[in-house]
């Protein structure tokens, strides 16, 4: 995402005017505009025009509209991000108030306007949003890393995509592979069915080109993992290994990208094991998922450990910061960019004050972990929020029982 | 066939000459009936055994056969067989419907009302004879074959036919075949035995009048009358099968007897149908008849030429409205509807109203039908079993399903491989083939895990990937073997086997180094996953005793570790059985070892220790549940069939179950028990069901097969009482159950609980740790068929990190 403009003024109001270049900014424009802000697009709309003598006719204008965000829908799959809510500003062929629902396009640009309002409605620009917008516009601009994972078992797989934020489950094949019989040998001719499957899927979603002419550039190509547990991804591996020396030459240019590696399951479950692996560690070292997923673990395993150093929940969370256990040397607050999402403004300031505290006061680390990333979801297991202390913290089990009643 | 069948309309006698040109043949047919009629004589006085028939008769056969000779003089013959065989069969007949003078009954029985009588005083009914018309109705369709005549070994016959050219045996052996019983026959017999003897004066009217109808008629269309049920010629409702019932009101008897003289007359004259007998009293019109159905057909004096006349509408289709009919039998249309099943090889669901009666006369059908190229000549299978009354009566052996378990290497495989051969379930052939094929990619010493390990990849690689199941009978016991993979990355497909599984067989590598490595693998693990799904009883082999010499001291360490363990894990000391053995030499399974060095070891061998199992009981009577351990084609016959072990209830041939979650509705069209043809299946069975009417895509292995009256729910979460193996806290685990296997998520620690007494111990706990008991709650990705109580297994990152009961 490039930043064409940034008016953020001091109290936090302001507005900044953002390019879009890549299908992962739509998710980072997800996350940057709230219900509330004013969002400024261009827009097509279907403009009804009624004639003196009745007759109507109807044409499609392009319109620069401001509206003032009523809801987020966002496609993950597609990358996709529309935003409905009322327009503001008058044009010839629109009124004020009328509904709109603005579609982000990539390459185009969009102003996004945060306001504080003087009773507090809303929450301008605060250091959760400056840190996210930031996270978008990337200026160090090394993000590139991105892979290709095809998580299997017999008779399944997962390809997604793995991004710096946000981990896309493109496409899931099922299919129903015999089991080994006594005298059958339906088993080997449905796995070879199954590979032949996945490997056209993948190549769909990945655009690869398997005709020769596409030449021998081998750079536009990104890692694909394959991972399985058993000899499923190796006898993958093998099939592309076969057909490329038979059948789609073209798929030569793939092979040296392809990585196996182990999984417990064919499922999006065993993706963090394989994000943990040597192979893949070394292939994607300097993403944020490989930090996040390596703070994850160190937190699971103070949690195994019982040392009390490790504590999940919002109010236990809440109740460790108070006690400042959440500071200098080793404080870690995991939190889950899902909090932020949250419609209610009350709840926000809730976590942005929290974030804000741990950062500015107590000189703890602050990591926000992207929802959509394996470890964003095994955090979003916990609550959405966890901390590593600096010191042990006993539960205080009168605290969790009272909760119960409450929540009862 | 010229002559013409159409309506013969007789104004008046005077017309009829006039009428000749029209109505009578043509002296060029009448030539060729002459030829023909010869020629049919000659036949059957040259057949064997000769019979003669009238001229008339012979007309009438070649009339109705078209003229063809060979189908007149078949059918003739036939006729004439079985008039003989009558004749000569002691006929005592009796009469039934004796006249009681019991009188008046006020309201007359409906159904013994003669309809003659009641139409007695309407005037068309007393119409002079030379005024009344005589109406023929040609059929519709040539009746070709119908009357039976054709000849059985020549020509194709039609289904129809064919089905009832064999009713007609049957019935005809019916009533040859059991002569007259002296008491009360049967009307069909009755009136089949009175037609040779009409002299007999019957002291019953309608019976008399019957007779003499039925020898009128009996020629010209008694192969018409056999096609219909009963023989019985007679429409009357007096001869209704209830006839015994002597409520003969006064109304019904009286006319009758008015119309003695004419019944008579016909009586004297049916010998020679020829012979015109001029009624008395004019008889209702064929009109009246034809709708009442008469006892005394139309008699109006006709030329004799005209012989059609005599042929009564009724007939002429072949029924006969009042006829009598055993409903004991099947009808008709169950007739064709189950040959039509069996030739089609499909079972139709069976009328609950059938009797004993109606299947012995299925079964006489499907005699007859054996002259017939029909292929499937199985009568149509025994269905609406009470399968556990079957299961009862059946004689089986006692059967049991066992797992063979340990860790990665252990030589589960060969271990299970040497039982199979030694106990013969393998030929030496087919071992010695893989001995050959082993060696030659280097692995010699996996031959015997051939026999299990059958995919390619695992002989490849030397390991098990999936359960492989087999089968050996011992003398009182019929085994399952379920092998299952030791390595860690497919404990999913042993936790499948396991579910299987009445008991345990825990293989563990004794040499060196290798027990201890297992003991921290997979030994374990699969020792916990057995005992939390169920399995009470284990038998530890500890094998690969020759690499260490046959030391006791090893076996005693390894039996004293290894049930320590296992009494922790939940087994009772009781319950622990040790072998020592050799998978590869054989020792201790089978036979005893030879080796002196393992002379210490007196106690059972491995079969000997299998053979202790008991009889294990499985929930017959709860609904149907069965997991679906894989789906394939069995072959060009049961193109979609599924494998599995029934965890309760029962089946059988033709039922409709209920594939979940799918939900869509499949037909059971054959079962297969252990690899053999059956009708039934009860719970703890491995069976193959070979499916109709469901495409396979809503078959996956870990659906559930249920009823439509008991279905499975779908749930995507719910709480389980659990045994932590590792740390438990909310985080994302792949639920097991059988070949289930799907992701979800730990969502709530609802408590920890106390081991013994489930007492809750601390509420919504952070994390809970190995070995103590909690109350989670699982959320799942997808809605899943389970149902409480059922074990289920939690794993995460290829650990087993809990297992437990669904509450």
């Amino acid at each position: 995402m490039r930043l064409i403009k940034n008016k953020i003024e001091h109290g936090g109001s302001g507005e900044v005017t953002l390019c879009p270049e890549e299908p992962e900014d739509m998710w980072h424009a997800y996350n940057l505009i709230r219900p509330g802000d004013l969002l400024r697009a261009s827009a097509i709309r279907r403009v009804t025009t009624v004639q003196d003598t009745g007759s109507t006719s109807s044409a499609r204008v392009h319109l620069n509209l401001v509206i003032r965000v009523k809801n987020l829908d966002f496609d993950p799959q597609s990358s996709q991000l529309h935003v409905s809510g009322q327009i503001i500003n008058e044009t010839a062929h629109t009124k004020i108030g009328q509904f709109h629902t603005l579609d982000l396009e990539l390459n185009r640009n969009f102003t996004l306007e945060k306001e504080v309002g003087a009773d507090g409605e809303g929450v301008g620009w605060d250091s959760v949003a400056v840190e996210q917008l930031k996270d978008a516009v990337d200026e160090g601009g090394k993000r590139r890393a991105e892979a290709v994972a095809v998580v299997m078992q017999e008779g399944l797989a997962h390809i997604c995509f793995i991004g710096q934020f946000q981990t896309i489950m493109k496409q899931k094949v099922e299919m129903s592979v015999p089991r080994k019989r006594q005298g059958g040998g339906d088993h080997d001719k449905g796995m070879n069915k199954f590979y032949r499957v996945t490997l056209e899927t993948l190549l769909r979603q990945m655009d690869f080109n398997t005709s020769i002419t596409s030449g021998t550039n081998t750079d536009g190509v990104r890692p694909v993992l394959l991972a399985s547990p058993g000899f499923v991804a190796a006898g993958f591996h093998k099939y592309i290994q076969s057909e490329a020396a038979t059948t789609t030459p073209g798929l030569k240019r793939l092979l040296p990208s392809i990585v196996v590696v182990h999984s417990a399951s064919g499922y999006l479950n065993s993706l963090s094991e394989v994000l943990q692996s040597p192979a893949v560690k070394t292939l994607l070292a300097d993403t944020k998922y490989a930090r996040e997923t390596k703070l994850m673990d160190d937190f699971l395993d103070q949690l195994r450990k019982e040392t009390n150093k490790a504590t999940y929940g919002p109010r236990e969370v809440e109740s460790a910061v108070d006690q400042g256990a959440v500071g200098r040397g080793g404080g870690v607050l995991l939190v889950s960019n899902k909090l932020f999402r949250s419609q209610d403004v009350a709840e926000r300031k809730r976590w942005v004050s929290l974030v804000d505290r741990v950062r500015d006061v107590e000189g703890g680390e602050v990591r926000v972990l992207s929802s959509d990333h394996e470890s964003g979801k095994r955090l979003e297991g916990l609550g959405g929020i966890a901390a590593l202390l600096t010191f042990p913290v006993v539960d205080e089990d009168v605290d969790s029982d009272a909760e119960e009643v409450n929540s009862n | 066939m010229s002559r013409h069948r159409v309506k013969a309309v007789g104004y008046d006698d005077d017309d009829f000459e006039d009428d000749d040109g029209y109505d009578s043949p043509d002296p060029e047919e009448q030539e060729f009936l002459q030829q023909c009629t010869a020629s049919v004589q000659a036949e059957l006085r040259a057949g064997q055994p000769a019979v003669t028939a009238t001229t008339q008769e012979i007309h009438d056969a070649l009339w109705h056969y078209y003229n063809d000779i060979e189908k007149s003089v078949n059918y003739l013959r036939g006729k004439k067989e079985k008039e003989l065989k009558k004749t000569q069969a002691p006929a005592a007949q009796k009469n039934k419907g004796q006249m009681v003078p019991g009188f008046p009954a006020p309201i007359p029985d409906e159904s013994s009302l003669s309809v003659t009588e009641f139409f007695r005083d309407c005037p068309w009914l007393n119409v002079s004879a030379h005024r009344k018309a005589d109406i023929l109705i040609q059929p519709l369709h040539p009746r070709l074959g119908l009357l039976g005549g054709a000849p059985e070994a020549g020509g194709k016959m039609s289904k129809l036919a064919a089905l009832a050219a064999a009713r007609k045996k049957k019935e005809s052996e019916k009533s040859t075949g059991t002569p007259e019983t002296p008491s009360t026959p049967k009307p069909s017999e009755r009136a089949e035995g009175q037609t040779p003897k009409p002299s007999d004066t019957p002291l019953s009217l309608s019976q008399r009048l019957a007779a003499s109808k039925l020898s009128k008629t009996s020629e010209s269309s008694g192969g018409l009358r056999r096609l219909g049920k009963a023989s019985t010629s007679t429409s009357s409702p007096a001869r209704r099968p209830s006839a015994p019932v002597p409520s003969k009101s006064p109304v019904h008897a009286e006319p009758e007897r008015e119309s003695e003289p004419a019944g008579q007359k016909e009586t004297e004259a049916a010998p020679e149908p020829e012979q015109v007998v001029p009624s008395i009293r004019a008889p209702p019109s064929t009109f009246a008849s034809a709708i009442l159905g008469s006892t005394a057909g139309p008699t109006v004096a006709e030329p004799s030429h005209v012989k059609s006349t005599d042929v009564d509408i009724l007939e002429i289709y072949g029924q006969q409205h009042a006829e009598p009919f055993d409903f004991t039998a099947p009808s008709p249309d169950d007739v064709v509807m189950n040959a039509q099943s069996t030739a089609k090889g499909f079972k139709a669901k069976p009328g609950t109203s059938k009797t004993a009666g109606g299947q012995k006369g299925q079964a006489d059908i499907a005699g007859g039908m054996k002259d017939l190229s029909v292929e499937e000549k199985v009568t149509v299978k025994s269905k609406n079993l009470d399968v556990l009354a079957e299961y009862g009566k059946s004689t089986r052996k006692k059967s049991a399903n066992f797992v063979v378990i340990g860790h990665v290497d252990a030589g589960k495989s060969t271990l299970m491989g040497r039982l199979l051969a030694d106990q013969g379930a393998i030929d030496r052939r087919t071992l010695d083939k893989y001995k050959i094929e082993a060696e030659k990619i280097g692995k010699g010493s996996f031959a015997l895990a051939w026999v299990l390990d059958q995919g390619s990849e695992e002989r490849a690689r030397g390991v098990t990937i999936d359960i492989a199941t087999n089968k050996f009978e011992t003398e009182n016991t019929s085994f399952t073997i379920v092998d299952a993979p030791g390595h860690r990355d497919f404990v999913p497909n042993m936790i499948a086997g396991a579910s299987q599984a009445d008991f345990a067989v825990l293989v563990i590598d004794s040499s060196v180094g290798k027990f201890e490595s297992g003991l921290k693998g997979q030994t374990k693990e699969h020792a916990l996953l057995v005992r939390s799904m169920g399995v009470q009883k284990i038998i530890v082999a500890v094998n690969k005793m020759d690499a260490v010499q046959w030391d006791i001291e090893r076996f005693q360490e390894i039996e004293q570790q290894i049930s320590a363990f296992l009494t922790t894990a939940g087994f009772q000391p009781k319950n622990i059985s040790f072998v020592p053995c050799s998978g590869v030499l054989g020792d201790n399974i089978t036979r005893r070892s030879e080796d002196p060095k393992s002379a210490w070891h007196q106690g059972r061998t491995l079969i000997e220790e299998l053979e202790t199992s008991e009889r294990f009981t499985h929930s017959l009577d709860k609904p149907l549940r069965m997991t679906i351990g894989d789906v394939f084609r069995g072959g060009v016959q049961n193109p979609l069939s599924i494998s599995g072990r029934l965890d309760s209830g029962s089946l059988q041939m033709g039922d409709q179950i209920l594939i979940m979650p799918s939900g869509e509705s499949a037909l059971v069209r054959s079962i297969e028990v252990d690899g053999e043809p059956s009708d039934w299946a009860v719970a703890g069975q491995n069976v193959v069901l070979n499916l109709a009417n469901i495409d396979p895509i809503h078959l996956r292995s870990g659906d559930v097969v249920c009823r439509a009256s008991a279905p499975i729910k779908t749930i995507t979460t719910f709480t389980t009482k659990v045994l932590a193996f590792e740390h438990l806290m909310p985080m994302q685990v792949d639920v097991h159950r059988g070949r289930l296997h799907v992701p979800g998520r730990i969502s709530k620690l609802v408590a920890s609980l106390d081991k013994a007494s489930g007492a809750t111990l601390k509420k919504r706990p952070k994390v809970v740790a190995p070995g103590t008991v909690a109350r989670v709650e699982v959320e799942l990705d997808q809605a899943v068929p389970l149902e409480a109580p059922t074990r289920i297994v939690l794993r995460a990152g290829g650990n087993t990190v809990a297992a437990g009961l669904l509450e």
